[in-house]
């Protein structure tokens, strides 16, 4: 047997179980109960433009805000001793260990109307929250659950920039502002593709932030996916349409970031 | 190449072994019911007198259950849906036959819960739990009396209402306070009960099911439509909470147990609904959940521990009753219309 | 090197690790609560732990996660070791297309993946007799869990100097032997990797065992969320807080090790110098 036949088991199990699964997809998107071919499902997904627009808009504005928050901390992060880097690192990676949805449950105890930051707000005087069940409570989320996901590519594709380009950058008299923004930060763009992809995929496609902290009322791509495969409104025909059509514009999406992206991962040699 | 095929073939009867091989050992019954509806000490005594264990899941409402059976592969035995659900099961062909010579204890079941329309011939179905639909408010929070359903479309809460998360019970609503039946086929009106909720949709603060027991009870929420049993059970931990049956009037329901098609473990599912239907048996659970148990000794000895104020809440007065509708079944094209305004409603 | 970070750098991490552990804080404070309110303090009690022990419910999904967990773990790093030294072997114009198939779990949303295998299990189930539950749940964690493993093998693999695997055979190996004594040894960092991190995420997943488990199954994670479309029991708080815990004592005395062992290596340096 010679190594290359190592494979033959996997590539089967590819096929019934990665494959398959995805044809079945396009099967299901294109025919109907009866199992006739239509077109049907997919102009049934025209009803659900808004659901789509509110998925992206708040997936980018969720994975943005990833980003100005994470890139600073992977940025600082990179700047303290081995020791400090290590422990942080440790810290940020530590909430993944406790069960996303007990997490993102316990902002709902934080965030509600009667929750504890309102009370907060209340006893030093100022004026309560309407936070939950809101996309803006859907928006702090996805940030929360999925931050780790972007600090962590930034951190250690800064931490692969050769210290020499740095170093030569300060001695041909850059000033610091200039370092960053002419060396670090364009070599630090393929962390924060990277990261954007890990953001962003799973916000776009959540059903649990959105039941928990929506409470019903902000209804994502997910949401609309669950609904009609184990949901109030069964019907996985159109649920399989919504999810290829999710499943395309992703891609396009990720193909797009990736162009973008492209040039700047050969200069780090990565 | 020998070997490759070999190392497939064991990998093949392996999987195989596994999907097919899996599962507990032993006499089992699947049994998925509604949440909150059940002392689960019953489970136990089911195991001890039978020696059949229960694996207990539950489902949330009656569309989701619809789906999970739809979509498929779930292993299940026992099924307790609400009426019209039954109905459509029924015409969808999903259910198997009862053999009542099985199940003795039909014998208690009231009357007025037998022979109902979803299961006229009582071939499909055994009453378990019956109630209505009542509206719950917070009396430290609203100080007039609510009266009628418009209160769950009354801007002045905006904020503050929870609604039913699925579409039957949500839809009935509407349409009860618009003075229709909640069982139209008419399009039109089940239209402006769409175009109601839309409305109501702006001023809501959640959709739910059993969230609301949390909600109304940490006054997250001051108004909320619901099960109206489950009204005692929030009672007990926020005495502000008030009940009533709006005079555009509710939904009543019979919860039955039911055997779906492909059940593995037939004759065990119709022990454990002959067990249920038992008078103790439907005594420990009615105390537990304080839904009406349909075994009419069980009620009967019951309602002899309530104060008044709870009778009239688990058992249905006669003034309430007269204002009740029962969900019908609906024809396919009412059902699809459903569906597709649900999904728009929450889009 | 540049400057250390100021008090503002600092303050800004301090900040950022605030919002990530006030949640975790807030389930580890309520476990104590007690009554069952999630958000009002009413006391201290260790009832919920108590209680913890003889909830059957939560500790069979306890018990089903660890197993799933395991099982697929151990299966997909055995499997996607073979494959990924397969992989390494297999001609560049191959072996591109079979890495994007590989990788399509990985990219794909989550509920596509799990929306499409329930798919698949229903379909395959009609035609051979069974039914979703444990089996399936296993094979499709298994399934999201090998491209992971590969990933972390495939870079050893790439370091791995293929002299050594000649010389192995030309020295009088079989290519199996050579596998065992040679490579197996020097990829072993990556397969423990792939290990622990398909041990990890397949205890966290939720949606793709959501759609794969039938109704029956229940794995902690669909314990949890089953919970909360009800009343949250404040016992999963308390497990929670006993898992999280235990995870951070490891966490803890692994980086104390390493930091001894780091200083005992530069004493040892410091004091070469010092003889040389």
């Amino acid at each position: 047997m010679k190594p290359k036949h190592f494979t033959i088991p996997y590539i089967g199990w590819m096929a019934v179980f990665v494959v398959t699964p995805i044809i079945l997809i396009f099967v299901y998107a294109f025919t109907t109960a009866a199992g006739e071919f239509t077109l049907a499902n997919f102009a049934r997904i025209a009803a659900f433009r808004s659901v789509f627009v509110n998925s992206f808009r708040l997936a980018l504005i969720a994975t943005l805000i990833c980003i100005v928050i994470g890139y600073p901390v992977a940025y600082i992060l990179s700047r303290e001793v081995m020791r400090v880097q290590r422990l942080i690192i440790m810290l940020v990676m530590l909430p993944l260990w406790m069960n996303f949805l007990l997490r993102t449950y316990a902002w709902m105890s934080i965030l509600e109307n009667t929750g504890l930051l309102n009370r907060f707000l209340a006893f030093v005087g100022l004026p309560t929250l309407r936070i939950i069940n809101t996309q803006v409570a859907v928006v702090i989320g996805m940030v929360y659950n999925f931050l780790p996901f972007m600090i962590l590519p930034i951190y250690s594709v800064i931490m692969k920039i050769d210290k020499s380009l740095l170093e030569s950058a300060r001695d041909l008299g850059a000033p610091p502002l200039a370092v960053f923004s002419k060396v670090v930060f364009p070599l630090s763009l393929p962390g924060v593709l990277s990261g954007m992809t890990m953001v962003f995929v799973p916000a776009v496609s959540t059903f649990v932030i959105t039941q928990l902290l929506g409470g019903g009322m902000v209804i994502l791509l997910g949401d609309l996916i669950e609904m009609q495969f184990l949901g109030a409104a069964f019907n996985p025909h159109v649920g399989s349409a919504v999810a290829l059509v999710m499943m395309f514009i992703v891609i396009v999406f990720m193909y797009v970031m990736n162009k973008f992206g492209g040039g700047e991962e050969r200069a780090v040699g990565l | 190449m020998k070997k490759v095929i070999v190392s497939i073939a064991v990998l093949c009867v392996v999987l195989v072994a596994i999907l097919v091989g899996c599962g507990p050992r032993g006499e089992v019954v699947y049994v998925h019911n509604w949440g909150e509806f059940i002392d689960m000490d019953v489970l136990d005594m089911f195991y001890e007198e039978y020696g059949i264990r229960v694996i207990y899941s539950t489902f949330e409402s009656n569309e989701r259950l619809y789906s999970l059976m739809q979509t498929g592969g779930a292993t299940i035995d026992v099924i307790i849906p609400s009426d019209y659900m039954i109905a459509r099961m029924v015409e969808e062909d999903m259910l198997y036959e009862l053999n009542l010579s099985n199940i003795p204890n039909v014998r208690y079941i009231d009357p007025r819960f037998r022979s109902l329309a979803f299961d006229p011939d009582n071939r499909f179905s055994v009453a378990y739990k019956v109630g209505t639909v009542g509206l719950i408010y917070n009396s430290a929070m609203i100080t007039e009396p609510i009266t009628s359903w418009g209160a769950m479309f009354d801007p002045q809460f905006a904020g503050q209402i929870v609604m039913f998360d699925n579409p039957r019970d949500a839809f009935g609503i509407a349409l009860l306070y618009l003075g229709y039946s909640m069982n139209t086929t008419d399009e039109a009106e089940i239209r402006r009960a769409f175009d109601l909720l839309v409305q109501q949709r702006e001023i809501l603060q959640a959709y739910v099911m059993d969230q609301i027991f949390e909600k109304m009870i940490s006054g997250e929420a001051w108004i909320g439509a619901y099960y109206s049993p489950d009204f005692l059970t929030m009672l007990a931990d926020n005495p502000d909470l008030r009940l009533v049956h709006p005079v555009e009037g509710a939904n009543f329901f019979v919860d039955a147990m039911a055997i779906p098609r492909g059940a593995p473990n037939r004759s065990n599912a119709e022990k454990f609904i002959n067990f249920m239907s038992r008078t103790d048996i439907a005594l420990m659970n009615m105390s537990w959940s304080y839904y009406a148990s349909a075994n009419y000794m069980a009620a009967a000895i019951f309602s002899e521990q309530l104060t008044q104020v709870e009778r009239d809440v688990v058992f249905t007065t006669d003034e309430v009753y007269a204002r009740t509708e029962v969900f019908a079944h609906l024809p396919e094209h009412i059902l699809e219309l459903y569906n597709d305004l649900w999904i728009e409603l929450r889009s | 090197m540049t400057k250390k970070p100021g008090f503002f750098g600092r303050f800004y991490i301090a900040f950022i690790l605030f919002f990530l552990y006030a949640p975790i804080f807030v389930l580890i404070v309520f476990s104590f609560n007690s009554t069952r309110s999630r958000s009002v303090w009413s006391g201290f009690s260790l009832d919920w732990y108590r209680q913890l022990f003889s909830n059957s419910a939560i500790l069979d999904a306890f018990y089903t996660t660890i197993a799933i967990a395991l099982l697929s773990a151990i299966i997909a790093t055995a499997a996607g070791t073979f494959a990924a030294v397969g992989f390494h072997h297999t001609r560049r114009k191959f072996r591109t297309p079979l890495m994007q198939v590989n990788n399509i779990p990985m990219m794909n949303a989550d509920i596509v993946t799990g929306v499409s295998l329930c798919l698949l299990f229903v379909a395959l189930g009609s035609a051979l007799r069974f039914r979703l539950g444990f089996g399936t749940l296993l094979i499709a964690h298994i399934t999201f869990n090998i491209p992971y493993v590969i990933l972390c093998i495939m870079p050893k693999l790439r370091q791995l100097d293929r002299n050594l695997v000649d010389a192995a055979c030309d020295l009088g190996c079989t290519w199996m032997q050579a596998f065992r004594k040679v490579i197996l040894p020097e990829i072993r960092p990556g397969i423990i990797n792939g290990l622990i991190i398909a041990f990890t995420l397949s205890i966290d997943d939720f949606v793709i065992s959501y759609f794969t488990a039938g109704g029956n199954v229940m794995t902690l994670p669909m314990q949890i969320f089953a919970m909360t479309r009800r009343r949250v029991s404040p016992e999963i708080n308390a497990l929670s807080s006993i898992l999280f815990m235990s995870v951070l004592t490891l966490l803890i005395i692994l980086n104390v090790r390493e930091i001894k062992h780091e200083d005992k290596m530069k004493k040892r340096a410091d004091n070469l110098k010092e003889v040389n």
